[in-house]
């Protein structure tokens, strides 16, 4: 019978320490690997006293206590051991040796220098190449040809995955693990399968045959280039995550092969591992990879002769955002200047000078426009004339947009204060001190103001001025927040993205990215939008915090992206404006500015406003 | 919407007057639906709840399990109210299936209230990890802690930890979370992991078969099976006015939306909704262990 003490001991416990020798012969190195049933050790073979030969020793605890399973798993392990006996194929690993010791089964193997292809993927920045990932895939294809025509039965590897898959290092690979074969009960309550991702439906149906290897090759050459892990995805969905959607290098015609390998009906895929072989290598020659020569450039996806239906020339760079109200585009520019423009052809009403750079937002209520200059003032300017209607002073640069609510106009200033300002006196209603620049736009809903502050607070406070809360990122929160159902998002100069309870500050959950962020968040349909230093735009699931897909510019984005109907437009520094598609992050078109672009786009009636460093203010058909 | 002025000049609300005060948590007596416990003189806002449990009329064990814990222990600024609640269906040969779901809920339950320790004593502390951060830590915790406990086995496991108006799940398996609204709409929150459901999803299989598969029980996630679990983890507002409802499948598999909904709005409190609710399945047939926990948000 089992010891019951080693039953419920966790594996790590039950393994062996280096320096053990089983059998007078393997001493043991160090654990190489976990699996279900034990560890894998590297061990010295002392039977070659004056070489140092490594094999590796692969552990089998019975744990069980019904003696029918025990017998089961002991079958199984013999099972590993005789058919790997009758093997014989570069790929496949030779087995020396197999034993029984203290209640425990070994096997020893041939030791594999290289590392598995899931530690690969893992360590890898970015996607690994089409030309590695298809060296593998026809090498797998070899040895599942091998292991299917194996006579007189065939052999079903049944558990192929990046985990068991070795590449030594001259790029060749080895199938590990031949200890498969989980027995499978049909219909009874609570019977689970084990490994889920990599595996089709017939073999959750217990009819694994050679088609299942074909899915699963599939399913682990799609991880390989896709980074998507499949066990963390729901079984079966890997049409919805299409290979060329995710790493746009790889070839149609590899992306096709592959889809051929994941059909739902194995009747769909192809006839062998040997068919499937043939497609690799037809579409490597296809697209150059096996010839070695390569193809010219892959097609670059063009602005396809993108034409402003005007542009306006400010004396500075635009770093602010538009406004439009009433026919007029309102924008303000680093020449000091407010410009107010007709919105249909781009002529000049009036412009309004202030004493400093204008890189806010404008706001307008009731026929003024508000907009805060370098210049330390807040400045109301008449819509109609262009007039100054009265100035409200900081003491400090204001960098932070205005915000209208409830009477009131709310923003910040480098002089550490969050102002809140009567629009019928033109007086400070209150100022909340913090104890940084306030760059930040506040954004006001459900009584409450958040704004975030240079030294990385962020606050949130009542109409009375009163802090309700506070919350301390690790760097400057010069993201301006929104809120949506209840939740506060913004980002960091600390590359988290975050999103907390809106009542009470509380984090609910916060989202890595590869830099931080400047650039304000907008949501829209259960999404979040965010851009990033790490030139990234970002949509995030704002329940499950799951990116939904990312987007990749050439330079940071300190700019923040709006939504318009379907599509996500937004700026970056590589001096793009880009129009994406909202639901799956595809580029729809893209316009190339001379400059950075670092200010925020306006869509109004479908017509795209965006301001560039080259001076210009650009309007563009959304 | 009061002036914002008002706001502006610091006036306060008025005082309750000391009868309000003694008002509390409706226990019995009218039909828990719509209004009785809406009640504006309940302050300050709290979860309550009420929970149920029966083997079922076919099983010899009970493999269910289920934790539920509320407070409001915040000052006058900081008065979010809290609760935990779990539901752990086990499975697995022998009495495994039992060890594998209390150990996952004990291991949870622990977790969790430790992280939340600081808050509870302390409000104005407020807490800095991730509330999603800290459920899947809670569920990786109570992983390790059924693969230890009963190798082999495994069990389901749906958690929802409620902070103020937001309610952040945990789930793996096939029990599942409800919100259900008092203007009748039922919304199941979760998605099972079930291999019937994914087959339906891909319309390999017809919604009507679902019932009656052999293979209804199968489920591709589960605590304490796999190396890589990967549970669903999200946050979502809590169903106001209405009732959250957790349960496991012997309660949803034989009692459809419609019912749930009218059993709890029918009942006079939530612990007589819950026994409702296990009364009904168990004259369904009771084919498995039934679980179920309700809350509602009050004040």
């Amino acid at each position: 019978m089992p010891n019951e003490d080693e039953s419920s001991e966790g594996a790590l416990k039950a393994q062996l320490s280096s320096g053990i020798t089983l059998v007078k012969r393997y001493v043991i190195q160090e654990v190489i690997g976990v699996g279900g049933m034990g560890s894998v050790y590297r061990a010295r073979d002392l039977h070659f006293p004056s070489v140092v030969k490594l094999v590796a020793v692969k552990e089998m605890i019975n744990r069980a206590t019904d003696p029918l399973v025990r017998k089961t798993i002991v079958q199984n392990f013999e099972r590993e051991a005789n058919i790997l006996a009758t093997l014989n194929h570069p790929s496949i690993p030779r087995i020396y040796d197999y034993f029984s010791e203290n209640n425990r089964s070994y096997l020893v193997l041939e030791f594999i220098h290289g590392k598995d292809l899931e530690a690969i993927i893992n360590e890898t920045d970015g996607f690994l190449t089409e030309e590695r990932v298809l060296g593998w895939a026809i090498e797998l294809c070899d040895v599942l040809s091998f292991l299917h025509s194996h006579k007189p039965d065939p052999i079903i590897f049944r558990d192929m995955k990046p985990s068991n898959v070795m590449v030594n290092p001259t790029e060749h690979i080895i199938l590990v693990d031949f200890g498969i074969a989980k027995p499978f009960q049909v219909g009874q309550k609570g019977t689970m399968i084990g490994t889920e991702g990599y595996s089709p439906p017939e073999q959750y149906r217990g009819e694994a045959g050679p088609l299942a290897d074909i899915y699963a090759l599939g399913a682990t050459v799609h991880h390989a280039l896709s980074r998507r892990d499949p066990r963390l995805e729901p079984p079966f969905s890997f049409g919805e995550r299409p290979l060329r959607k995710i790493n746009p290098a790889i070839s149609a015609e590899l992306e096709a092969v592959i889809n051929t390998a994941l059909q739902y009906n194995p009747d769909d895929r192809f006839r062998s591992a040997e068919a499937m072989k043939e497609a690799l290598v037809a579409a490597g020659r296809k697209t150059g990879i096996l010839n070695r020569t390569r193809s010219a450039t892959a097609s670059v996806q063009s602005s396809v002769g993108i034409k402003p239906i005007w542009v306006f020339q400010c004396e500075d760079e635009v770093r602010g955002a538009p406004l439009y109200h009433q026919g007029a585009v309102y924008i303000g520019s680093y020449d000091h200047n407010l410009y107010s423009l007709n919105a249909a052809d781009g002529k000049l009403n009036w412009k309004y000078a202030t004493d400093g750079g204008v890189v806010t937002r404008p706001a307008v209520f009731e026929g003024d426009i508000f907009i805060g200059s370098e210049d330390q003032r807040l400045h109301v300017i008449s819509a109609r004339t262009g007039k100054v209607n009265w100035t409200y002073y900081t003491e400090g640069r204001v960098h932070s947009s205005p915000c209208i609510a409830e009477g009131h106009v709310f923003f910040g200033s480098d002089d550490q204060y969050i102002h809140a300002v009567n629009l019928s006196s033109g007086r400070a209603a209150w100022r909340f001190e913090t104890v940084a620049p306030v760059r930040s736009t506040p954004f006001v809903a459900h009584d409450t103001v958040f704004a975030g502050c240079e030294n990385g607070d962020f606050y949130c406070v009542d109409f009375r001025g009163e802090m309700k809360w506070h919350y301390k990122a690790k760097m400057a929160v010069t993201s301006s927040p929104c809120e949506a159902n209840g939740v506060v998002y913004f980002g960091s100069l600390d590359s988290s993205f975050y999103a907390l309870d809106a009542r009470a500050g509380w984090v609910i959950w916060r989202f890595r990215m590869g830099k931080g962020s400047i650039a304000s968040p907008y949501t829209s349909e259960g999404l979040v939008f965010i851009g990033s230093a790490d030139g990234n735009i970002y949509a995030i699931d704002t329940h499950t915090s799951k990116e939904v897909w990312r987007f990749k510019t050439e330079h940071q984005v300190s700019s923040s992206p709006v939504v318009y109907k379907d599509a996500l437009y937004c700026g970056s520094a590589d001096g793009n404006i880009y129009c994406i598609e909202v639901h799956t992050g595809r580029l729809r078109w893209k316009f190339a500015t001379k400059g950075p672009i670092t200010g925020s786009p306006l869509v109004y009636d479908d017509i795209v406003y965006i301001g560039s460093t080259d001076h210009f203010l650009y309007t563009l058909l959304a | 919407m009061k002036p914002f002025f008002d706001r502006l000049r610091g006036k306060k609300t008025k005082p309750l007057s000391a009868q309000a005060n003694v008002n509390t948590t409706p226990l019995l007596g009218e039909p828990i639906g719509m209004d009785s416990t809406r009640s504006s003189h309940i302050e300050p806002q709290q979860f309550i709840s009420g929970c149920g449990q029966s083997i079922g009329k076919q099983r010899e064990h009970n493999e269910d399990c289920l934790f539920a814990f509320s407070a409001t222990t915040g000052d006058k600024a900081n008065s979010a109210p809290l609760g935990l609640y779990i539901v752990a269906d086990g499975m697995g040969g022998q009495q495994y299936g039992e060890v594998a779901s209390s150990a996952a809920v004990r291991t949870m339950a622990n977790y969790l209230l430790k992280r939340l320790h600081t808050y509870l004593i302390n409000p104005s502390e407020g807490m800095e990890e991730p509330l999603q951060e800290m459920m899947r830590a809670a569920i990786t915790e109570a992983q390790q802690a059924v693969t230890q406990a009963a190798p082999g086995s495994g069990t389901t496991l749906t958690a929802a930890l409620v902070l103020g108006q937001q309610m952040t799940i945990g789930h793996v398996g096939d029990s599942r979370a409800y919100a259900l609204r008092t203007d009748g709409r039922v919304e199941v929150l979760t998605r099972d992991h079930s291999l019937v459901k994914r087959l339906e999803e891909l319309g390999q299989i017809p919604s009507e078969e679902t019932a009656a598969h052999p293979q209804r029980n199968i489920l591709y996630r589960a605590l304490g099976q796999g190396e890589v679990l990967e549970p669903d983890i999200f946050t979502a507002p809590f169903p106001q006015p209405g009732f959250l409802l957790l349960c496991s499948d012997g309660l949803w598999s034989v009692l459809p939306d419609d019912n749930l909904y009218n059993l709890i709005t029918a009942a006079p409190n939530l612990i007589g909704a819950c026994q409702s609710l296990i009364a009904a399945a168990n004259d369904a047939g009771g084919p498995d262990n039934i679980s179920a926990i309700l809350v509602q948000l009050i004040g």
